[in-house]
């Protein structure tokens, strides 16, 4: 948080300018948020969730937004729950975030939530309601990692934690309207959600269980001139007939590795758009930001320099250390979110060409060959290369003389099960196989291609990738 | 086709993929004479799984000898493919 910019988040909406239009748009209704000011969508029940800490469940994001706003600077602590968090995971996390209040649109939650007493309701809309006084501590907003299996670590934020990556933009710009595929829970949404708020625009939030078309229509109508999502999302927006339904200034990809092939994607679609994939992780806060649209980051940005931002690579692994990382893990007194120097391990590995550094895979997702590492990313990058691949994932496969091998799924583009598809199928698996042995070494080149209709995404957003 | 054109037909697929100077194919040819590193054997049995629709090495929860020469891979494959 800068020097002269409010405490909490509803005082951004005080210092609003009047050109502010800073409207919530949900799939069926929406709110203008400086409504808040002298309103609130707690049913006059805000003052009731002074200084405890807030379990917030919401189905509906447009209410879990509202909630956001009146909770920060007035809660000691707020859960931000994502909609896919499992039922039977709401008790550990309670118990880890000493929850003794629920903040919710549903009317019974689910287990553990029985033994909170103060249970409030939350609306997607704002009734009138007198100012309440914003306390001096900050609130801490704890989010949850997206693990795929077992227990969600609990990831200590604070809104300058949250909004330090946020800059100030030109104040004669039209404000911006953002969206995000991602649920603003997450914390590739909640830059967003942060970004409309802060700076006076407003956002088209996503709906659970809608089909990527009906959600870019929706933003194409509100005219979206800001949009974010992983790599996967937008590969999925591009398969739409909607994708040109939007024309955005600014597209912005994170959450997985962002490969030349969508980058030129996107390029493709969207010629007039700024195109930028930044290095965000939800303990490790928004790193950088890179513009030139190549796949990569430059070299120069791991140099010993006290920036905003450090950055240095350990064993092959990014590490990161800034304002923006978060502070510490709730409920996990044995598992550090930094190193004794706050250097946050990222995990994701990166190896340097020709004065840039590129993204190779994720340490703990490494396939072994033989006793030859593979990193999944790195091929699915070659593969998505190919002008007739939407979206690829290569995955290992049990083998007996080298214990594992590379295989891959390919999403091809243009309509399946044709005879003409399927030739086309053919020459492509040719081609992709040519191109990744020229680009790789033998073990890493799939020994196999299949063709599939689609590949399985997260609620997170990313590619589902189990391991072998 | 049958599973014995199939394995050969990888063999040389695989061999002319890998740059490999494959050996004449015969039933006595010794498996590890035949120009083929393990990678390529790893290969030849993914894509015979996808053709074939079967990996009899993964079939036996026991541990497989691996076959030794031509002959024997065929008839480990045309064992499992009854």
């Amino acid at each position: 948080m800068q020097p002269g910019e409010p405490g909490s988040l509803c005082g951004w909406l005080t210092t609003a300018g009047e050109h502010s239009t800073l409207f919530l748009w949900g799939a069926d209704r929406s709110a203008a948020l400086l409504a808040l000011r002298r309103g609130t969508s707690l049913a006059g029940r805000l003052g009731q969730l002074r200084g405890r800490s807030v379990l917030l469940i919401a189905k509906d994001q447009l209410a879990a937004g509202l909630a956001l706003i009146e909770l920060d600077g007035i809660a000691r602590r707020i859960v931000l729950c994502p909609l896919d968090l499992r039922e039977e995971h709401l008790p550990a996390v309670m118990k880890a975030a000493e929850c003794d209040a629920i903040v919710s649109d549903r009317a019974a939650t689910g287990p553990g939530c029985s033994e909170v007493t103060c249970y409030v309701t939350c609306t997607p809309t704002i009734s009138p309601a007198e100012p309440q006084l914003r306390d001096d501590h900050q609130t801490e907003w704890i989010l949850l990692t997206s693990g795929t299996t077992g227990l969600p670590k609990l990831v200590v934020h604070s809104l300058a934690s949250l909004t330090a990556p946020i800059k100030p933009g030109t104040s004669a710009q039209v404000p911006a309207v953002w969206s995000t595929f991602y649920d603003i829970r997450r914390y590739g949404g909640l830059q967003i959600f942060l970004r409309a708020v802060t700076g006076g625009g407003s956002l088209v939030l996503s709906s659970p269980g809608e089909p990527t078309g009906d959600f870019l229509l929706r933003a194409g109508a509100r005219g979206v001139t800001h949009i974010s999502g992983t790599p996967s999302h937008w590969r999925g927006a591009l398969m739409s007939p909607m994708a040109r339904r939007i024309s955005p200034r600014y597209i912005r990809l994170s959450g997985e590795i962002a490969d030349q092939g969508i980058l030129d994607h996107l390029r493709a679609v969207y010629p007039k758009a700024d195109i930028a994939h930044a290095f965000a992780s939800t303990e490790a806060g928004v790193a950088f930001e890179v513009g030139d649209e190549r796949a990569g980051f430059p070299a120069s940005l791991i140099a010993p320099r006290g920036g905003e931002v450090e950055l240095r690579v350990e064993d092959g692994t990014l590490q990161i250390r800034s304002g923006r990382t978060a502070s510490r893990y709730l409920g996990r007194p044995d598992d550090c979110l930094a190193d004794a120097n706050g250097f946050v391990d990222t995990g994701d590995m990166i190896a340097e060409r020709d004065g840039r550094y590129y993204f190779i895979g994720r340490r703990d997702g490494v396939i072994n060959v033989g006793g030859r590492k593979v990193h999944p990313e790195e091929v699915e990058a070659v593969i998505n290369r190919h002008p007739s691949v939407y979206m690829s994932l290569v995955k290992a496969r049990k083998n007996p003389m080298t214990g594992a091998i590379v295989v891959a799924d390919v999403v091809p583009i243009g309509r399946p099960g044709t005879s003409d598809a399927r030739a086309r199928n053919e020459i492509t698996r040719d081609e992709i196989l040519q191109t990744c042995r020229r680009a790789l070494a033998p073990y890493k080149v799939p020994a196999a291609i299949r063709f599939v209709t689609s590949l399985a995404v997260t609620a997170s957003g990313k590619l589902a990738r189990r391991q072998c | 086709m049958t599973v014995r054109h199939a394995i050969i037909s990888e063999f040389e697929q695989v061999a002319s993929e890998q740059a490999k100077k494959l050996a004449p194919l015969s039933d006595n040819l010794v498996l590890l004479d035949s120009g083929l590193d393990s990678l390529c054997f790893a290969i030849i049995v993914a894509r015979l799984e996808d053709s074939l629709g079967f990996d009899p090495f993964s079939a036996d929860e026991e541990e497989v000898d691996f076959p030794v020469t031509l002959g024997d891979f065929i008839r480990f494959y045309e064992n499992a493919a009854r």
